[in-house]
């Protein structure tokens, strides 16, 4: 099953490409992720693994999943490593000085599991649709937060060396 | 489920001694409480009835299959999931909490208070949980009653990783780094009667207590709620048990009445029911460090005590979150 959500954000894609590779701030605005943990040593970056779930149903659904494209500002997709089959992007483009066009794609799966795989994925892709969705504002929401808040900080501190 | 064995014993087939089904069901029934004396069934009409228990028992011993933990096969779990969260998500509406609180990696013993007859839907509920959150590459047995793996159709569990409850067979898991799960009401408390459904009822059976000390492991309880409204279970018809030899044929010591879908009036639950579609909800609670919290050398009863006390008062607490039965 393939699910994705996009949106444009007010901010500089470096600004969106800190919020998202950083595995301290995943949790932040990923609705619906319960985990996201690094394995190992590499924090960030291609070779990167995180340990991620997601809560679907009755379950906390997810595995440990390897970052294989890291192409900076532009591009990260990871494939699991365990747990349930899954593949993931963020794209990163910028659409004009300052704005950001950002997608969230997620295919998810049990190889072999037959009929009750293909409904069981039909049905669960509302909910992962929501929270890709959601993900999505929440970010938005955090990255021009923190431009007006650093904005804000500059301002202040401006003021107060003159 | 599975009652948690108590002692070592002589190993033939599956953990179990030599003399089956009989012999297991003296071991734990002797530490449980619930027990016969060993071959006691020969008594009384003597000759003729003992032969033909002693026939049955064999014939029941030799079905159950021989313990192989590598029979648990991850791909044939990872398969069946999207079924599982099928009838964990949509039937029983299942909600697991907790599930941080099993240790991340090592040897665990998961101690639950089971329901729902033969039926077990905590058991589904929790199984697919587990597989999900810890994924399928970490090793899960759960252990089972000899008559559950001996019946036709149901070796399908032994690929979830199912065992036959033998002291054995803990060890080999425990000593594998598995997580264990045991239900040590086993028969006794899964048929209990349904307004005795928050109730956690395991017969006096300390048997995992000592295992986990046997083997140092950590505790973790998991309680559950729900599984008793899948059917209007009556009575666990013990005395009917012991009537019909039931308890040193096939260690059963119920033979339960209730009245279940699609039977109507459903005496021994053999063939199992269409449970009924009752919210499920499950609780892990923080893990049990025995001899950090009890000493070197705790003492069984205290530690039963303490184990029953907290799984009560979270199946009291999961209780007062429940409006309505069934619909939760």
């Amino acid at each position: 099953m393939r699910v994705a959500g996009q949106i444009d954000i007010a901010a500089s894609p470096e600004q969106v490409w800190e919020f998202i590779t950083d595995p301290e701030r995943v949790l932040h605005f990923m609705s619906g992720i319960t985990r996201w943990e690094v394995e190992g040593q590499q924090a960030t970056g291609c070779g990167a693994r995180y340990r991620m779930l997601m809560r679907v149903g009755s379950a906390e659904v997810g595995g440990t999943v390897e970052v294989v494209e890291y192409d900076e500002l532009r591009d990260m997709a990871w494939n699991s490593v365990t747990g349930v089959d899954q593949r993931g992007r963020w794209r990163v483009r910028e659409r004009a000085a300052g704005r950001t066009h950002v997608e969230f794609r997620l295919s998810y799966g049990v190889a072999g599991a037959g009929i009750l795989g293909y409904v069981s994925e039909r049905l669960s892709a509302p909910t992962v649709q929501n929270n890709i969705r959601r993900s999505l504002q929440q970010l938005k929401r955090a990255v021009e937060h923190e431009q007006l808040r650093r904005a804000a900080a500059e301002r202040r501190s401006a003021r107060a060396s003159a | 489920m599975a009652e948690a064995p108590t002692a070592p014993q002589d190993h033939a087939r599956n953990g179990h001694r030599k003399e089956g089904l009989n012999g297991s069901a003296a071991a734990t029934g002797a530490e449980s409480g619930h027990g016969e004396k060993p071959g006691s069934g020969g008594a009384g009409l003597a000759g003729l009835a003992g032969k033909a228990l002693g026939a049955i028992t064999g014939a029941l011993g030799n079905r159950i299959p021989v313990a192989d933990l590598d029979e648990r096969d991850p791909d044939f779990i990872r398969e069946r999931l999207p079924g599982l969260w099928l009838l964990s998500s949509l039937y029983f509406r299942g909600e697991v909490r907790g599930l941080g609180n099993i240790p991340e990696r090592g040897p665990v013993l998961m101690v639950g208070n089971h329901s729902g007859g033969n039926v077990t839907p905590d058991t589904h509920v929790f199984t697919l949980a587990f597989c999900a959150y810890f994924g399928v590459e970490r090793r899960f047995y759960q252990l089972a009653h000899n008559l559950v793996l001996s019946m036709p159709g149901l070796g399908i569990l032994r690929k979830f990783g199912t065992v036959a409850a033998s002291p054995d067979n803990m060890r080999k898991a425990l000593e594998s780094d598995a997580a264990l799960l045991v239900y040590p009401g086993g028969d006794y408390e899964v048929h209990r009667p349904s307004w005795e459904g928050n109730r956690v009822d395991f017969g006096g059976r300390k048997g995992f207590i000592r295992q986990a000390l046997r083997h140092d492991v950590p505790l973790v309880p998991v309680v559950s709620i729900g599984g008793q409204q899948t059917a209007l279970f009556l009575s666990r018809g013990e005395a009917l048990a012991r009537a019909l030899a039931l308890d040193k044929m096939f260690r059963l010591k119920v033979l339960p009445i209730s009245l279940a879908v699609p039977w109507g009036l459903n005496v021994g639950d053999m063939l199992g029911h269409v449970p009924l579609p009752a919210k499920i909800t499950i609780e892990v609670l923080p893990p049990i460090h025995l001899r950090e919290e009890f000493g070197a050398d705790p003492d069984v009863d205290e530690v039963y005590d303490h184990v029953l006390r907290l799984m009560q008062e979270t199946l009291d607490a999961l209780a007062s979150e429940r409006r309505y039965p069934v619909i939760g």
